[in-house]
């Protein structure tokens, strides 16, 4: 893993493997879309109103795996202090706050049709807004020190303390009463959601997976690029 | 074209469905083209730098 970890070896692994990436995320996000606005059948209760599940959920997903991406690479930084480690949860928050921020939005337009309102201040959605915050917080305090490393280390430490929310996402539809549905997908049990839309749903989420992927790589190599140019400024 | 019409009527919910697909589309294309234009930035400005040192 930490062989893997070194950035020269890293920026020859991520160049190969990133057109593959950037290919499959583009063919799965068309064929997602193609599934999602015509394959898929409307709901018997919502009607059209639920091709909004194909953005809304995959999004939702999202923001909290890339959260957890954020919080395991803050560790990996705190505990072996490796330089791409803080790379990864730095370049990957704001694309977590992206998905964050469609999930809210794709929400609250499917809040207003189903519950007849944009919002309500419940443990789901309040939890996930609180997500929203931890993600700005955390973009904020990296760039609020002189000291980088300073800044790496104080966002760092947030990241973590933040991870007490994502068991709050997960399960604030069973702890407390909410508009909010319960869990469909991954349950105790299996899905309840039928396989017409389950299999629509998947793609579209494989799809926003290797979204992420490919621009994390990206990121990261744009990170290490700009180590580079200042090294060499330096030496210049 | 009546079948286009109802697509896009989207069984009277087009208000909320492409307004959902609209800011995914945007956010996604947004952070592609700004993570992409700053790896091509520093890119460029590598080789430069690259060129300058050479003799």
């Amino acid at each position: 893993m930490f062989r893997m970890a070194n950035p020269a070896r890293f920026m020859r692994v991520s160049a190969a493997v990133l057109p593959w990436c950037a290919g499959a995320t583009a063919l799965l996000l068309a064929g997602a879309l193609i599934l999602a606005l015509f394959v898929a059948p409307p709901d018997y209760q919502q009607g059209e109103a639920v091709r909004i599940m194909y953005v809304h959920v995959p999004a939702a997903y999202m923001a909290s795996l890339v959260y957890v991406v954020v919080a395991v690479a803050s560790a990996v930084a705190l505990i072996w202090r490796h330089p791409l480690a803080d790379i990864a949860a730095q370049e990957a928050a704001p694309l977590g706050a992206g998905f964050t921020l469609i999930c809210l939005v794709s929400g609250s337009l499917w809040g207003e049709p189903m519950w007849g309102t944009w919002w309500v201040w419940d443990a789901r959605l309040t939890s996930v807004l609180v997500l929203f915050f931890l993600y700005l917080g955390y973009i904020a305090l990296i760039h609020a020190f002189d000291d980088p490393t300073r800044g790496a280390k104080a966002g760092a430490v947030l990241a973590l303390v933040g991870v007490v929310n994502l068991p709050i996402i997960k399960f604030s539809v069973d702890w407390w009463s909410t508009l909010h549905q319960p869990e469909s997908i991954f349950r105790l049990g299996g899905p309840t959601i039928a396989t017409s839309m389950l299999w629509p749903l998947g793609v579209m989420a494989l799809g926003f997976t290797l979204f992420f992927v490919t621009l994390l790589l990206v990121r990261m190599r744009s990170r290490l690029l700009a180590a580079k140019i200042r090294a060499l400024r330096l030496a210049a | 074209m009546a079948g286009i019409g109802h697509f896009l009527a989207m069984g009277g919910y087009a208000i909320f469905v492409w307004p959902a697909f609209a800011i995914a589309a945007l956010v996604m294309a947004g952070l592609a083209v700004q993570s992409v234009a700053g790896y091509r930035r520093r890119r460029r400005e590598l080789a430069r730098l690259d060129h300058e040192d050479a003799p």
